[in-house]
């Protein structure tokens, strides 16, 4: 490692004055830690903090503060999914107080409370709650105080925007922060605050804008990549040309001689540089990449054999079994068998992963877009051999991510390079090739689908065997899951893949079937992988509801009544008969060809979804196009319906591209999925209309609504293209190739 | 080498110093400190980095410095700003259109420099010209919805 530089000190004071996230100027609150929620299959274990306050403090959640505002605190992270502003109008109902007084801190480890990952759909469900029981106590508490400032009973009084008064003396009246006069709301959320009626509502259920689109679209500092800290300098790795090549030697004498550059750092087969300028740190990067010699890694198995290599796997574990299974499957008037493949996919995010980290008097900063700061913090603390309250991780939006991408990664060489440059405020920016090659991918995956029919066209029984790898293997503390980890000097393990909860999300039925077994074999595959957007929901679904279909076909009825007639669930055919009706199923399923429908509640217990599908197929031309679709969500009580249906819209659009374009290539030694052109996904001119009908239920709970859409619109499309073209498509993605090729 | 160069971003002459083959997305977001242009891939891909050269839209990755000359750049900060917004910018806050928003300084250049040449192109004529920005979140639809809405052309197919 060189040294040879030097640098203008920097005062880290007047960054922290300058730079925006660290502008908050309040007091810092109690770290506290939420009870962990290991029901998900992509949230890793992650260590108990015993000592800590619990998450029953009102402050943990809100504070209102002298200047007559009122500040949200969660450990979620914004990830455009909308959720500052869901979380804000919960609280500002409970409050009684308008939005524009409210802001919202989101996870940061200084400040916010230990909510783990913002994953699964259930930030709203998880974190939501507690902020909205927080909100309801302060309300009271307020209330109460209002009652012995007024000397009027708290029964007698109204909150409007924060300013309470007697309801027939006006006069009579006084602010949330007259009452509290500069000091702190504390207290025990007791859990005995009455929330209001969701009848009263007047902001929970509204399509309240989110006020940052402006800031978007006008060039603001949103993003952690357009951070700049006062002497901040940049770096980029050079990652190794794939997966277990290890590192012989680079150009560091060269290299570090070159305009810019303050230190090429080098740990075993881990290798970067730090330059001046961020394009010195990209020219300089391809100049060890030019010159750095490797000794390849195993080789990698074929990619065309993958399939029959997961499905080789026996052991496998039972998640749910009828005893008589075997025998109603074969005692059944009619059996049907058939396999469904999906690649591996990545998350693909357009902004590539990027993370600053500062290290400064035995302290580590880092400002990520990870989705679980603690976590994070946690496994850096281990790969660095740290101690944890040696770290603060600061949260600041990224490009999308959908699921664990990069952003840990990219973290965890932030931190490594911070430490190699003292004082220095180091970012760290992944180049696109990195992050196509790099992230953990979606894994592939095989259904093994098997059922029979009765003699009056009902199912009997249901097989459903699945072959994946992990879905969740984000660092909850372990440093091992941290890429650059795997490749120190001393190198941490990547701990095995293989079985996770995420592999079998949604392979259960919700149907009303009398026999179901559903059978999860692990397999641990050539290419790294973690939780994309549903995990393992995207391709149980998408067989769950392809096969639902043939099995209407088999029966010779129609695909909607076929389901509804297995379905007694009430939300579910309700979301089924909107996203028919929306798109005129009866009508034009007569007329029309290219009509498909499919439908899902999100891990059997979060979101309905379902989705009318319309597609068109030019048996001449070949061309595929996807013109429509149609979807239909039942996400309990809706808090922002606009915000709903955007992540809705999302979703489809989404799922549509994994569904019809995308999948990772690789040969005997790297990805070759390296870029845009070798990864395509949807664009402008294919892209469909998209329509979502919201089905609220105010009178309900809020369900986690972000991943439902993702498995539904795979099988809806699916489905279509069997009405249009007569062929059964089981093998993702559908491309027009193996449309021309597919004989069924 | 180091050179100087005179550049006239967002009506302003700037001077910097820089290789001259440092793409000019660089000298915007690290000599100029302008959030608007995105680095996506570096590779004229993805349109994430997008500015119009005499109010053409270009992708700023792979346009070195040494090739701009006189060119008049304008970022997506020279369109219009958060207290001043373009009409095409307040559309998209008021369709709402972003997910993540990473897209967006693509989506709006090109969107700027598609309506500065054509007053009221159709669906179609809008998702030919958008069609090389891509998007990852799917936000497509309400990104045409604004477009078209800053077009005034929202009820025309
Ligand atoms: S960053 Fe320039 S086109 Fe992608
Ligand atoms: S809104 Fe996220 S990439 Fe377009």
């Amino acid at each position: 490692m060189k040294d040879s530089f030097q640098l203008p000190p920097v005062n880290r004071r007047s960054f922290l004055k300058q730079s925006g996230q660290l502008l908050i100027g309040f007091s810092l609150f109690p770290m506290v830690m939420c009870s962990p929620d290991n029901k998900d299959g992509d949230q890793t274990k992650v260590e108990e903090q015993p000592g800590r306050a619990g998450a029953d403090d009102i402050d943990s959640w809100i504070s209102l503060r002298e200047d007559g505002t009122v500040t949200v605190i969660t450990g979620k992270q914004e990830l455009g999914q909308g959720i500052r502003t869901a979380l804000m109008q919960m609280a500002a109902e409970e409050l009684d107080v308008r939005m524009d007084r409210v802001s919202i801190i989101t996870a940061d480890t200084r400040q916010t409370p230990d909510e783990r990952y913002t994953a699964g759909s259930r930030s709203i469900e998880s974190s939501g709650r507690a902020i909205r029981q927080a909100a309801a106590e302060a309300h009271m508490r307020l209330l109460q105080l209002a009652e012995e400032k007024l000397g009027v009973k708290s029964e007698q009084l109204l909150v409007t925007d924060g300013v309470v008064q007697a309801k027939d003396n006006s006069k009579q009246s006084v602010s949330y922060w007259e009452l509290l006069s500069g000091k702190k709301l504390s207290g025990k959320i007791s859990g005995k605050a009455p929330l209001k009626n969701p009848t009263d509502y007047q902001l929970v259920g509204q399509p309240l804008p989110r006020r940052e689109i402006i800031q978007m679209a006008t060039g603001g500092e949103v993003f952690v990549h357009d951070m700049r800290l006062p002497g901040m300098v940049h770096a980029r790795v050079l990652r190794p040309p794939g997966y277990g090549a290890t590192l012989r030697a680079i150009p560091e004498q060269r290299v570090s001689k070159m305009p810019g550059v303050l230190k090429v750092v080098r740990n075993g087969s881990f290798a970067a540089v730090i330059a001046t300028k961020e394009y010195q740190a990209i020219q300089a990067l391809e100049a060890l990449k030019a010159e750095a010699t490797w000794e390849s890694g195993p080789a990698l198995p074929p990619q065309d054999e993958l399939f029959q290599a997961m499905q080789k796997v026996r052991e496998g574990q039972a998640v749910e079994e009828s005893e008589s299974i075997q025998e109603t499957l074969q005692t059944a008037a009619l059996q049907h068998e058939a396999t469904y493949t999906r690649p591996y996919h990545m998350h693909a995010s357009m902004g590539p992963s990027c993370a600053l980290a500062l290290w400064e008097e035995n302290r580590l900063t880092i400002w990520t877009h990870s989705q679980g700061v603690y976590p994070l913090r946690n496994s850096i603390a281990d790969m660095l051999q740290l101690d944890k309250e040696q770290i603060d991780v600061i949260g600041v939006p990224g490009a999308g991510c959908y699921g664990h991408n990069g952003a840990d990664d990219v973290a965890a060489d932030a931190a490594l390079l911070a430490r190699s440059l003292s004082g220095y405020p180091v970012r760290v920016q992944w180049m696109r090739e990195d992050e196509h090659c790099w992230e953990p991918y979606g894994s592939a995956m095989v259904l093994q689908l098997k059922a029979g029919l009765d003699k009056l066209g009902k199912i009997v029984g249901w097989d459903t065997q699945i072959w994946s790898d992990s879905h969740s293997t984000r660092p909850g503390g372990e440093a091992g899951h941290l890429l650059a980890a795997q490749y120190l000097e001393d190198p941490f393990e990547k701990p095995g893949g293989g079985y996770s909860g995420g592999n079998h999300r949604n392979a259960s039925p919700l149907y009303d079937f009398p026999d179901v077994r559903v059978v999860s074999h692990p397999f641990t595959g050539p290419l790294r992988t973690s939780a994309l957007r549903a995990l393992g929901a995207y391709a149980n679904i998408f067989a769950l509801e392809s096969f639902m279909d043939e099995m209407a076909v088999l029966a010779r009825q129609d695909p909607l009544a076929f389901r509804l007639k297995h379905l007694s669930d009430e939300r579910g055919r309700a979301v089924l008969e909107a996203a028919a009706k929306g798109i005129d199923w009866d009508r034009r399923s007569k007329a029309d060809h290219g009509l498909g429908i499919a439908f899902a509640q999100y891990k059997n217990e979060a979101a309905y979804f379902a989705v009318a599908a319309v597609v068109a197929y030019d048996r001449k031309s070949q061309e595929l196009q996807l013109i429509r679709l149609v979807g239909a969500i039942d996400a309990g009580q809706t808090i922002n319906p606009d915000g709903l249906k955007n992540q809705t819209e999302g979703g489809m659009i989404q799922s549509a591209s994994w569904t019809l374009l995308e999948q990772i290539t690789y040969d005997n030694s790297r990805v070759t999925s390296r870029n845009w052109d070798t990864y395509p996904i949807l664009r402008f001119r294919q892209v469909p209309e998209v329509e979502v009908l919201v089905l609220d239920r105010p009178e309900l709970p809020p369900l986690g609504a972000g991943e439902a859409a993702q498995g539904p619109t795979a099988a809806a499309i699916a489905n279509a293209i069997y009405r249009a073209t007569g062929k059964r498509m089981r093998d993702l993605p559908i491309t027009p190739d193996k449309i021309l090729s597919n004989k069924v | 080498m180091s050179q100087q160069f005179r550049l006239n971003i967002n009506g302003r002459q700037v001077s910097v110093t820089a290789d001259k083959n440092t793409p000019l997305l660089y000298i915007l977001r690290d000599d100029l400190q302008l959030n608007g242009p995105k680095y996506g891939c570096g590779i004229a891909q993805c349109g994430s980095c997008m500015i119009l050269v005499n109010g053409e839209a270009r992708t700023s990755c792979v346009m070195p410095v040494s090739a701009v000359g006189n060119a008049k750049i304008t970022t997506l900060e020279g369109i219009g700003t958060a207290e001043k917004p373009h009409p095409l910018q307040l559309a998209f806050q008021e369709e709402q259109a972003a997910q993540c928003g990473y897209c967006l300084n693509g989506m709006v250049i090109t969107a700027k420099a598609l309506l500065d040449q054509q007053a009221s192109p159709g669906i179609d004529e809008i998702k030919e010209g958008m069609n090389r920005v891509l998007c990852r979140c799917g936000t497509h639809s309400r990104i045409l919805k604004a477009v078209q809405r800053a077009a005034g052309t929202s009820n025309k197919g």
